[in-house]
């Protein structure tokens, strides 16, 4: 690149909380710059730091956090300037863009009120003037019909569109430098792979500087030209993306790439029994409808869909978001109501009403998302991964129950000593951990599997999915993993169905469906998440 | 935002504990809460102290104003015996005071009974009166007796009864409508809001327009009604106003019951064969707790307003009994005269309010969820 003044530098960052708990000491003495033109990309995990240094250098911190150090825009210094002088830089000079496009974008205003806005304020435009400027932005992200769209509102937008509309108001002032901060992980892989497109073209065009915010070094690999890989508030490894993620020098850095989930998992014997098996599910949403507001209007989430689950089986059920696979997962377990034919272990459970169905629960459980909301944040983890004890087998004296708690617990490999502990004392993957055990200790035959590791990071994640190979070959568990992240997916299942729009596209086993696609959609969704991770495919793969 | 890794203690931190810890780091809510205690204690204790019942009237003292020292005023004694004296039907010679007692020598034109004593202990101001001399055809009597010494710290009001006693009285009823009647809303508002917001569908729809049609009932009509209905009582004050009032925490606790309903615990425990009414208990109600605890503190306030409001216009408790309320009411009427009437209640009825408020807005910093 060979700048002398680089567009971005942050030098000797610090960045403390205090908080109830004591101060935390979040960045610690980072050191990075950014070229015209050029790309890096913070890499870590959640905790790492990568974000509020970010937010630090633009001054966006929370309101007990503190910044010292030293972040320089094209040599001057702005850290620390008060915020009416901070505003000539922030917004017009340096942009950022957001993680959730859901939230970043005010649901009370038009596409084209919160564009022209900006626009009006910091380019002294008059109204009009600002509204086509606004129609030129969506049209250089590639959003259809800008002229219309400027009279949408955001929920009006698919998330995918919503983050162009992001990157467009970021791009209203032609800043040089402009922070993306996970921009891409609340989107689908295709969707994925267009927004990243969109930047690097808007990238060459205006030879912006980019810092790009991600846990996924794929992405990295694919899209950076520098990589800096972080770990506990520090920059553990820095370098050229190639070098960085095919030749690490940092253990971490290697750990983090040895993430990817590896490994492949054999069928069951022909013979296993069939533990669950359904018959053209259908499930349908109503909404709106009532008195007043006419006839509701209907939406087929989940449209003739069939499963057969052996013993010991991992059925993978993959697709995009709204796909209905979650929707086809919580019919099979009857959290929501279905039509079609579903029989647990030969017996019919589409009929029963929530006092038959009880029964039948403890041998089917399931594990959601989120590991921060599926545990009740007023109850102990004890509290918590006893209470399907308590439903279904009340005689068990309190000792007991308490000895199964501390057997699950050890199941899960958490240190028992902790189960006084509440919920938000634990880390994501430990939470997920806990919502394990609470699933395993009524030692049911069947679990659904809806996105476990989808919220975690990529080493946390490698556990979890030990975790629960550990426990199919122990208890001889039959899973249904649901996920829209193939890589998991096949190394956990030996059976594998891809659903678009409540519809199932293509079913079969892992290798097949992988290998050699029958349908277009199977090839597409592969093709964006393999697309952007091949290298490092190969590269994980040779390093086992 | 990223997630921060904390060394922790062993011992589990529940929600409720880091609530506490962060309203104790608030300065207004605790310097409230210490106040709020203070104000109870002396309600419920200070009546037995005052040296006064709230009910005993003081005819020598109508509408004395606020004094920090003892009644009567030297300049009061003399006016008090005259109207003793007049009374008696007898003659006042002449009378001194010495060493907390008064002697004073009366005379009449007929023998006067010694029993006339008798007249000094009916009334408040004066104590053990004695015959000294009685002179010997009768007409003339030496009596001496003490003067009884009164502390109006609050001054008196219209019919002679000390403030002080009757304003912590009134807080005690007042305090008390308050606790119970926002409690009987807390706890009717809570199940009624949970059960609807959980189990949501139609019977949500049918129990929500139950709310709405009672909302629609003019609160002053149906109190009034009440009071033709069943008579004037306390209880009926706890009934009216926490009718009225569980409909505000029903709605409050019905919209968060809708979203929990939706959590991922929730269906989590579903799945784990808990029945409506362990979620309910278990998952739901806690969960709603926080803002149901802000809103407490609210509805206190809230109540004893509407206690004051329902007594100002003579709907409330009744004489002796009285309330904040009442007392300002009555103060109100006394502006020109009697200012003490009105300022006493007035201070300790808002700065409990205050302090209420306080406290609500810390709970409301301390359990918001933004913060964790």
């Amino acid at each position: 690149m060979g700048e002398t003044t680089p567009l971005l530098e942050l030098a000797n960052l610090d960045v403390r909380f205090d908080t109830a708990d004591g101060e935390v000491h979040a960045v610690r003495g980072i050191n990075l710059t950014v070229a015209p033109g050029e790309t890096l990309a913070v890499v870590g995990e959640s905790g790492s730091g990568k974000s509020q240094a970010m937010m630090a250098a633009m001054g966006l911190l929370a309101k007990n956090g503190r910044a010292t150090g030293s972040v320089r825009y094209r040599g001057r210094e702005i850290l620390g300037l008060p915020a009416r002088a901070l505003d000539e830089i922030r917004g017009a000079k340096i942009a950022m863009i957001f993680q959730e496009p859901m939230t970043s974008l005010d649901p009370l205003y038009t596409i084209g009120n919160q564009l022209a806005e900006p626009l009006m304020r910091h380019k002294r435009l008059g109204a009009k003037a600002a509204r086509q400027r606004a129609v030129e932005l969506l049209t250089l992200v590639g959003i259809p019909d800008p002229e219309r769209r400027l009279r949408a509102y955001p929920h009006e937008l698919s998330g995918g569109q919503r983050q162009r509309v992001m990157i467009a108001m970021a791009l209203a002032a032609e800043p040089d430098v402009l922070i993306a901060d996970e921009p891409t992980t609340a989107l689908d892989v295709t969707v994925q792979a267009q927004i990243l497109e969109l930047l690097r073209s808007l990238q060459q065009r205006f030879h912006m500087g980019i810092v790009f915010i991600t846990h996924d070094l794929g992405l990295a690999r694919h899209f950076a030209d520098r990589v800096a890989v972080m770990r506990y508030g520090q920059v553990v490894e820095e370098g050229p993306a190639l070098r960085v993620l095919t030749r690490p020098e940092h253990d971490y850095t290697r750990m983090l790439l040895a993430a990817e989930p590896t490994g492949t998992k054999a069928p069951p014997p022909d013979d296993a029994p069939i533990v669950l098996e359904a018959r053209a599910i259908d499930v349908t949403f109503q909404i709106g409808g009532g008195l007043l507001a006419g006839p509701p209007l209907e939406i087929r989430a989940v449209d003739k869909v069939s499963v057969t689950l052996k013993q010991g089986q991992t059925i993978g059920i993959v697709g995009e978001s709204g796909s209905g696979k979650s929707t086809l997962g919580r019919a099979l377990i009857r959290l929501i109501h279905s039509e079609g034919d579903i029989r647990l272990f030969g017996q019919p459970i589409g009929g029963l009403d929530a006092a038959g169905l009880r029964a039948l629960r403890r041998q089917v459980q399931i594990v959601f998302q989120d590991p921060y909301g599926s545990l009740s944040p007023r109850m102990t983890v004890g509290e918590i991964v006893s209470e399907g004890l308590r439903v279904h087998e009340p005689q068990l004296d309190a000792r007991t129950r308490e000895q199964q708690v501390i057997a699950a617990l050890e199941d899960v490999t958490l240190d028992p000593s902790l189960r006084n502990r509440y919920p938000h004392e634990f880390s994501g993957g430990q939470r997920q951990r806990i919502a394990i055990a609470r699933a395993i200790v009524l030692k049911p035959r069947v679990l659904v599997l809806d996105e476990p590791t989808s919220a975690l990071d990529r080493s946390v994640q490698k556990g979890i999915v030990e975790l629960l190979r550990r426990l199919q070959r122990e208890y001889g568990l039959s899973y249904l993993f649901i996920s829209h992240d193939l890589s998991v997916v096949r190394a956990l299942s030996d059976w594998i169905m891809v659903m678009r729009r409540g519809q199932l596209v293509e079913a079969g086993p892992t290798e097949e469906v992988y290998g050699a696609p029958a349908a277009a959609y199977t090839r597409e969704l592969i093709a964006a998440a393999y697309g952007l991770t091949d290298a490092q495919e190969g590269a994980a793969s040779a390093g086992n | 935002m990223t997630e921060l890794v904390l060394s922790r203690p062993v011992k589990g931190r529940s929600l409720w504990i880091d609530a506490w810890r962060r309203l104790t780091a608030n300065r207004a809510a605790v310097v409230s809460v210490v106040y709020l205690l203070l104000m109870g204690v002396a309600c419920l204790v200070g009546p037995l102290l005052t040296g006064h019942h709230y009910t005993t009237i003081y005819t020598d003292y109508v509408r004395v104003p606020p004094s920090l020292t003892a009644y009567p005023k030297p300049d009061q004694i003399s006016g008090m015996l005259d109207e003793l004296i007049r009374r008696m039907r007898v003659d006042l010679v002449a009378w001194n005071d010495q060493d907390d007692r008064i002697s004073l020598t009366i005379r009449s034109s007929r023998p006067i009974d010694p029993r006339v004593v008798r007249y000094f202990d009916r009334s408040s101001s004066f104590a053990d009166p004695k015959v000294e001399t009685t002179s010997p055809d009768g007409l003339t009597l030496t009596l001496s007796t003490a003067v009884a010494k009164h502390y109006f710290l609050f001054g008196t009001d219209n019919t002679g009864r000390d403030l002080l006693t009757r304003t912590l009285i009134a807080g005690r009823v007042s305090l008390a409508i308050g606790l119970l009647a926002g409690l009987t809303a807390v706890v009717i508002g809570v199940i009624y809001g949970a059960t609807a917001g959980y189990l949501g569908g139609r019977i949500d729809d049918i129990m929500m327009r139950i709310v709405d049609v009672l909302y629609s009932l003019p609160f002053i009509f149906l109190v009034i009604m009440l009071v033709v209905f069943f008579g004037r009582n306390f209880v009926l004050m706890f009934i009216a106003v926490g009718a009225v009032q569980w409909l505000d925490m029903a709605r409050i606790v019905r919209g968060q019951a809708l979203s929990i309903r939706r959590q991922e615990y929730v269906q989590a425990a579903l799945a784990l064969g808990v029945s409506p009414l362990g979620i309910l208990w278990r998952h739901v109600v806690p969960n709603t707790l926080g803002p149901v605890a802000v809103y407490m503190t609210l509805l206190v306030p809230q109540v004893i307003l509407l206690e004051s409001f329902l007594s100002y216009l003579g709907l409330g408790v009744q004489e002796p009994l009285t309330s904040w309320g009442v007392l300002i009411a009555q103060g109100a009427k006394n502006i020109p005269s009697a200012t003490w009437l009105l300022i006493f209640p007035s201070i300790f009825l808002t700065s409990t309010l205050f302090a209420l408020n306080f406290l609500g807005d810390g709970l409301r910093d301390a359990l918001d969820p933004k913060d964790r």
